[in-house]
């Protein structure tokens, strides 16, 4: 949280210089402070600093019930609400013991997949923009765009959807949700290889970004990291292989893995990803099958005693939902294990001995969402 | 190595502890004291190798409180959860951030959120609530006149 420090002081004895970055700096995509203590150019230390938006969700859980608590949580990880209810709706279903119809697990995973696409294309923009590129955040907005109309349709939200429920999803799907997949699907197959084009090979970016914030595996493993930021250190961590929820064990699609260890090995990992999530998306939209979309609840849920643990993989790597149950109809304690929290921590391990400008870029490739690491 | 293999295995190490029944991974209690040098086994006994720890927190059960850590191994795949009791009035368990990076942090949370002191951790300071903050807001006694979230 914030000291009372003054904007740039000087390490007694040194030439090191400690200076602040944010809270309200636009390279860290949200208010995250981080205190630098730098040699020139050099890094020597990053200390994040966070609580700017700590709205304490996991305290606010344990007053409500397991049918509200779920719409807390699309405020943590705002660029993939969808998944996040995912996690909370699967881990009431796993305590009531309640089987989610297969139409609900379709749609499902399409709202996923369609929501992993509009967070990395959002990331895609962003990092661009972090290297000095200002175009490709206009044309990542505008597939991002695209899906959130698709959202917007079924859902009635553009960002907090609260869309999925225990038991399976609030409404079923518009009439037209088919058609609009399909076409932003046909739309985004074109635009994703001028994604490619337009920054993959150039050599600003990647002398921007190779050898840059090296991540050793086994660093990667002790530092908790997930996601793309783990499997660009070639770390097997896709929770949708690993551990499989809902149908994604009855779809191809590969996991991504790269050996780069560096800010370009992330960036690939989630440009791949973009291509990963159309294809499951190819696979599933025709095949939608008929029937309920919510699984018949009681009105009010009560949840047996023990402890309920579901992850799901996020766009920024594995959420995991924690529920301990005393019989009631509140939570007596939940934990949201954010794959940003873990992430963020190793930060300071990868920026060590690097340059202030490629801080950002790192930040860049980290993806980091700040209401997901205070929640 | 199947849950009844890990389960014997593990009751060699730690003397004295109970298994939870009806748990969807295997769950131990141990005791705080014997968690430090455990937790290095774990860490390193080569059939275990538990090397990522994916969830670190902490519960409140109004008679003490509970540190529950969730291990997986990367290369075999199993998962176990430690749970650790700690005494309400004086909660005091060492760090394992030295054996686990992500440690760090989440122990961080843990101390300011529930007030449980991690001997022997490097930065052991407050880090979303600001440093002025009385009481520990994730106890379940805790009272904010201004602030309490309740319905």
């Amino acid at each position: 949280m914030y000291r009372e420090t003054e904007v740039l002081q000087s390490v007694p004895g040194t030439d090191e210089m400690v200076i602040n970055v944010g809270p309200q700096h636009p390279s860290t995509h949200g208010v995250l402070h981080l205190v630098l203590t730098i040699d020139g150019e050099k890094v020597k230390k990053v200390e994040p600093h966070l609580g700017y938006i700590h709205r304490s969700i996991e305290k606010m859980c344990e007053s409500l019930t397991y049918r509200q608590f779920i719409y807390t949580t699309s405020r943590m990880d705002y660029l993939a609400a969808h998944i996040n209810n995912h996690a909370c709706a699967m881990c009431v279903e796993k305590g009531l013991q309640l089987k989610v119809p297969q139409r609900a697990q379709y749609i499902r995973v399409i709202m996923d997949e369609l929501t992993r696409i509009a967070s990395h294309c959002l990331w895609w923009g962003s990092v661009a923009m972090d290297c000095g590129a200002v175009t490709p955040f206009f044309l990542a907005f505008r597939e991002r765009e695209m899906i959130n109309t698709i959202m917007e349709e079924t859902c009635g939200a553009r960002l907090t959807m609260n869309y999925m429920v225990p038991g399976g999803v609030m409404a079923d799907i518009h009439p037209n949700f088919q058609r609009s997949v399909k076409d932003f699907i046909a739309h985004f197959k074109t635009k994703i290889d001028e994604y490619d084009e337009l920054v993959t090979g150039n050599i600003i970016f990647e002398s921007r970004l190779k050898k840059v914030g090296m991540l050793s595996k086994e660093d990667a493993i002790s530092y908790g990291c997930t996601g793309p930021t783990a499997r660009g250190s070639g770390v097997h961590c896709d929770v949708r292989k690993l551990y499989p929820y809902e149908v994604y064990d009855k779809v191809q699609f590969n996991e991504i893995l790269q050996t780069g260890c560096d800010s370009y090995a992330r960036y690939l990992v989630r440009l791949a990803e973009l291509r990963e999530s159309m294809s499951i998306i190819d696979q599933l939209i025709d095949n939608i099958p008929e029937g309920d979309f919510q699984a018949k609840t009681k009105a009010v849920l009560k949840l047996p005693k023990g402890e309920f643990y579901s992850r799901v993989e996020t766009p920024r790597g594995e959420l995991g939902v924690y529920i301990v149950s005393e019989g009631g109809t509140t939570p007596y304690r939940i934990k949201f294990r954010s794959p940003g929290f873990s992430n963020l921590s190793a930060l300071d391990h990868m920026t060590r001995g690097q340059k202030i400008g490629d801080l950002v870029a790192i930040m860049g490739t980290l993806d980091l969402v700040i209401p997901d690491i205070d929640r | 190595m199947t849950r009844e293999e890990l389960q014997q295995l593990i009751a060699t190490q730690f003397a004295g502890c109970s298994f939870e029944e009806g748990t969807e991974w295997l769950t131990v209690d141990i005791s705080a004291d014997s968690w430090k040098t455990g937790a290095q086994w774990l860490r390193q006994h080569n059939d275990l190798l538990f090397d990522f720890l994916f969830c670190l927190t902490c519960v409140d059960w109004k008679t003490h409180l509970t540190m529950v850590y969730h291990l997986t191994s990367t290369t075999y795949r199993h998962t176990l959860v430690v749970k650790c009791k700690l005494n309400r009035e004086k909660p005091e368990i060492e760090t394992v951030s030295d054996i686990w990076r992500t440690a760090e942090f989440h122990e961080r949370e843990v101390y300011e959120l529930f007030g449980v002191i991690f001997l022997n951790h490097p930065d052991l300071r407050k880090l979303i609530l600001p440093d002025e903050w009385e009481g520990y807001p994730l106890r379940k006694d805790y009272e904010d006149p201004i602030n309490m979230i309740k319905l």
